[in-house]
């Protein structure tokens, strides 16, 4: 009775620890709907005369003007203005899912983009007429060149992103992991500054700053584990984590093995 | 388990053997993967720690089988055992008594005491007081600031920073011209923020042109630098700008001046006046408080 | 052959006879009493792996350009100590191994010895005559975990100098004294002069280990000389000990599980990667990253520093005791002081001043295990808040709600553990005395006529009274 109850015990406990290391290993969280968006195509410009400006103006007046406003002009207590935010702006928020949003007031997260990769360009075109504001980035990572990438992503946004881009706590928001972030979503967050993220012109980070960036940020995602497994990339709390519950648990499990135990040994003359 | 090995003595040290067998092939294995494989920290981990277990596997089987296992009693020794205490007695006598024979023939043992004393209070003094010859030092070293009135901001390679470079909601760190880059004191972390939005002090109102604020880099909770910046594009439902310490998120609002608004940090960041001089940025006077963590010297605001 | 080994030392040394009480020391045999050993075969292979990283690591804060084989660096300014560490674990063949088991065996090293430390606080075995080496034993603590700080804020990576940052900042925060106290470790205000690295290497590699080392030795003696405690039960008595004498059972069974120890640490150091600096970058005072954390022996300090309110105390504005002092020197103070101090505070509570060689159950003496208890889970629930914001980022758990639901945690769980603790000792121990009560066993008991008959419910055998004849 008593050798079950230790056996369930000790089972419980090893799997609490494998349940937390594995916890920390994981992917740091993405909301309900997550999906990866891994296109990363070609934006042609255009105005709102052309067919596509016209769809563009119809997806926007069905799917954003309740928040935004009509002519994007935005909506007192529910949407900003898009006026200047630019075709970046739409892209970004479309393709990552962070648009339309269900809940006002909640921070935007990646989820399954809600349109097509057609419906996406029009809306794009259409949010770039309505006023001056970055144009959707041409990132080429190969161009790039990784050690400035390490430095400029220390410097510049490692303080909410985490130096391994596994997502941080900004205090009254949640800076997201960039797994799966691609090179152009990457480049347009950083022009654009999305919720409370800070944004950046080509006078502060220029093409081969965005190229260098996110050349770092794919290294993220792969980084060089020359040490071994590597725990969710995080430091130490996983690093405890398997201290306690590997290597102490199996060193005490061998001092058990090695040792005599109470109700064994009671009574021996 | 390995208790119950109930293995025959002569298998148990075939088994033994083979176990530190294999532990000095695992070694060799070792020696091997390291000369000829180039090093590749995993196998060289797996072939130690296979070496290194399989003679502790040997060991504690030899512990348990080859050799002889007794169960052996001794007794503890009189001054440990509860009760024996008091049989001790004269052991402490002896020595206590060996102790103040010693000092048999010494008359003024109180005044030899006393003098002694005052010896050692003068010499542990003498010892201690160098150390407080960083005194009036400690707040110069730990006050000083390259920053002065004219003072130009330098990014991190050295080039001055232009009033232009930085957008609404963008942020820089920057540094005071001619300063070692790891002076606590020389980095500041420079953000621009609508001119509208601002709500200085009255005394600050010329302190940020163009809506560009700067402030010290270092956290005045713990010293960690000051890495994040929150900007939100829809203030209605966000969170307002403000920089955050990625240590223990001490928050500092920029629109106000630097005051903290959450977290463990108690005095407000140190403001460092602005001015445009020709394009570039340049300090119009001194920060506006002590840098980094506070201490005994520290005045607050 | 062995009797001319013996010769040998006992015409030199009159080691004769002392080796022979040697060989005969009796070691009681219970599991929980290899806890100890544990600890110190990790300090051996600590000892052992940081030599071998001493022939290679370079203490310089002096700056120097990277061009060693890591790619994102390239180009890099960074400290020599920084590059050094690079090359240790990049150019020098087995060197990662090493700086990797190096690491594990210090974690390994602080969680052994806090096991062990619960076991003497659950089993009294503190008690007189060994409050001394308890003393020992805690101070071992103390320097353990300065010497595992030192150790890993030698590589001036980017996390490992936001910790000596905010140390600093603590040193500062200790009243009167921290300016002057902080400004003479670092040779100035953070990051100091280079001779702070210097001092910064030789504690971690000379003066923290010749201490630990030597109050091992005191510690080892002390355990000796009154020898080791043992568990109640047949044949052992507060006078004797009972147990495997060290030659050839317990050397062996000893000897074992170093290399078991050894072998969990290498198997680590090469399959679990620890530490990668590479993937840090190198520190500099003016950078920060997010989610930075210190090794887990201090992640009581930062939950802490991060738990505590925005309070200080400051008179006619001059700063009297900043902010990081009460989490980062009273805290620690108060959970030391309270051990310390326990074995003296026990014997006024109990009025036991006697020797004890018999240790206890954790339920014999249920106040002691639910203060322990108590105490244990104050520091728990501090050291899981502070990793607060990795729940954040990984469960979604809001930060803020967090923090104060940890607040209230730190004052709730240590009386609930009390209770639950106290509560849970003192039903076992009455079950101990009425074993099958409670367990669905019926109690018989003859009758007069000579056949069995069953008790009512809760009454036990020889009960007063109406049973017997």
């Amino acid at each position: 009775m008593r050798r079950a109850r230790r056996i369930a015990m000790a089972s419980a406990a090893a799997l609490l620890g494998a349940f937390a290391v594995a916890a920390w290993a994981q992917p740091p969280q993405s909301s309900p709907r997550a999906g990866v968006s891994e296109l990363d195509p070609q934006i042609r410009g255009s105005s709102s005369d052309t067919p596509m400006g016209e769809e563009g103006r119809r997806l926007f007046e069905e799917g954003c003007s309740s928040c935004h406003g009509f002519d994007g002009a935005g909506v007192p207590g529910q949407g900003p203005s898009l006026r200047g935010a630019g075709e970046a702006a739409a892209d970004f928020s479309l393709r990552t899912g962070r648009m339309p949003l269900d809940q006002v007031g909640e921070q935007p997260l990646r989820g399954e983009p809600r349109y097509g990769d057609d419906q996406i360009r029009a809306l794009d075109a259409y949010v770039g007429s309505l006023g001056p504001g970055p144009a959707i980035p041409r990132v080429r990572p190969d161009r790039g060149s990784l050690s400035e990438g390490m430095r400029l992503f220390t410097e510049t946004c490692a303080g909410c992103h985490g130096i391994g881009g596994k997502g941080g706590v900004a205090i009254g928001a949640y800076a997201p992991p960039l797994g799966e972030a691609t090179p152009t979503e990457v480049g347009e967050a950083i022009r654009v500054g999305p919720y409370v993220m800070p944004r950046f012109s080509e006078a502060q980070l220029d093409q081969a700053d965005l190229d260098s960036i996110s050349r770092y940020v794919r290294l993220t995602r792969d980084p060089n584990d020359a040490g071994g497994f590597g725990i969710g990339h995080i430091g130490p709390v996983p690093e405890g984590l398997v201290a306690w519950f590997a290597a102490i648990a199996a060193l005490l499990l061998i001092a058990r093995l090695i040792g005599e135990r109470s109700d064994s040994d009671r009574g021996r003359a | 388990m390995i208790r119950r090995l109930l293995l025959p003595a002569a298998a148990a040290e075939l088994v033994i053997a083979a176990l530190l067998g294999l532990a000095g092939l695992a070694g060799l294995a070792f020696v091997a993967l390291y000369a000829f494989d180039g090093g590749d920290t995993q196998l060289l981990g797996v072939a130690l720690a296979l070496a290194l277990g399989l003679i502790g596997a040997a060991l504690l089987v030899a512990s348990r089988t080859a050799f002889k296992q007794r169960q052996v009693e001794e007794d503890r020794p009189e001054f440990a055992v509860p009760g024996e205490a008091s049989r001790r007695e004269d052991a402490i006598e002896d020595a206590t008594e060996t102790a103040r024979a010693g000092l048999d023939g010494v008359t003024r043992r109180r005044l030899l005491g006393a003098a002694g004393a005052a010896a050692g209070l003068g010499l542990g003094a003498a010892a201690l007081t160098p150390v407080a010859s960083l005194g009036p030092r400690v707040g110069k070293l730990l006050g000083e600031s390259p920053w002065h009135e004219g003072t130009a901001l330098v990014e991190e390679n050295g080039l001055p920073l232009r009033a232009g470079e930085l957008e609404v909601g963008s942020f820089i760190t920057a540094f005071a011209e001619g300063a070692d880059k790891r002076d606590l004191a020389a980095a500041v972390i420079v953000v621009r923020v609508e001119e509208s939005e601002l709500e200085l002090p009255p005394e600050r109102r010329d302190w940020a042109p163009l809506g560009l604020l700067a402030f010290s880099k270092i956290c005045t909770h713990a010293q960690c630098a000051i890495s994040l910046f929150r900007y939100p594009s829809f203030p209605e439902r966000s969170p307002g700008p403000a920089l955050v310490c990625p240590c223990h998120y001490s928050t500092f609002d920029v629109l106000t001046g630097g005051n903290r608004v959450f977290g463990p940090a108690v005095r407000s960041l140190p403001q460092l006046p602005l001015r445009i001089d020709a394009g570039r940025l340049v300090a119009a006077s001194e920060l506006s408080g002590p840098v980094g963590a506070s201490w005994g010297g520290v005045r607050e605001a | 052959m062995i009797r001319r080994a013996v010769a040998f030392l006992d015409q030199r040394a009159g080691a004769g006879s002392a080796l022979g009480k040697a060989l005969r020391y009796v070691f009681p045999d219970h599991w929980t009493f290899l806890f100890g050993e544990i600890a110190l075969y990790s300090f051996l292979i600590l000892v052992g792996t940081g030599i071998y990283l001493t022939l290679f690591f370079e203490p310089s804060s002096s700056s120097i350009v990277y061009h060693g084989s890591y790619a994102p660096l390239h180009g890099q300014e960074m400290s020599k100590a920084y590059a050094s560490a690079l090359d240790l674990s990049f150019e020098v063949r087995a060197g990662l191994l090493i700086r990797q088991v190096h690491h594990w065996a210090a974690l390994v090293f602080l969680a052994a010895i806090v096991v062990h430390l619960m076991r003497i606080f659950f089993t009294g075995a503190y008690r007189k005559p060994r409050d001394l080496n308890y003393y020992v034993g805690l101070t071992m603590l103390i320097l353990a975990v300065v010497e595992g700080y030192a150790g890993y804020s030698l590589l001036d990576d980017l996390l490992s100098g936001m910790g000596l940052a905010i140390g600093n900042a603590v040193a500062l925060s200790i009243p009167a004294a921290g300016g002057q106290l902080a400004t003479l470790i670092w040779g100035g205000r953070f990051p100091g002069a280079g001779a702070f690295f210097s001092r910064l290497y030789i504690a971690h590699v000379l003066v923290f280990p010749a201490l630990i080392a030597s109050l091992m030795a005191l510690h080892l003696a002390l355990i000796a000389i009154p020898r080791h405690t043992q568990f109640r039960g047949r044949g052992r008595s507060e006078a004797n000990v009972v147990g495997t004498p060290l030659w050839p059972g317990y050397a062996l069974r000893s000897l074992g599980l170093f290399f078991c120890v050894g072998a969990v640490l290498f198997a680590l150091g090469g399959l679990v990667q620890i530490n990668p600096i590479w993937q840090w970058g190198p520190y500099e005072p003016y950078l920060g990253t997010n989610g930075a954390q210190p090794d887990w022996y201090l992640g009581w300090l930062i939950g802490a520093l991060r738990l505590m309110p925005h309070l200080d105390v400051a008179i006619g504005g001059y700063t009297l005791i900043p902010n990081p002092f009460w989490g980062g020197v009273l805290f620690p103070a108060v959970v030391f002081g309270f051990l310390y101090a326990w074995p003296a505070t026990e014997r006024r509570l109990e009025g036991d001043r006697a020797q004890h060689n018999l240790l206890d159950r954790p339920r014999d003496n249920p106040r002691r295990t639910a203060i322990g208890a108590a105490l244990f889970a104050w520091v728990a629930t501090i050291f899981f808040a502070g990793a607060a914001d990795r729940a954040f980022v990984q469960l979604g758990v809001p930060y803020e709600g967090q923090l104060w639901g940890y607040r209230a945690a730190s004052i709730l769980f240590p009386i609930a553990a009390y209770l639950i603790v106290r509560r849970v000792c003192e039903r076992l121990r009455k079950d101990d005395g009425h074993p099958g009560r409670g367990s669905g066993a019926r109690v018989l008991a003859r009758n007069r006529e000579g056949g069995f008959e069953e008790l009512p419910a809760g009454r036990a055998p020889g009960a007063a009274g109406a049973d017997r004849g």
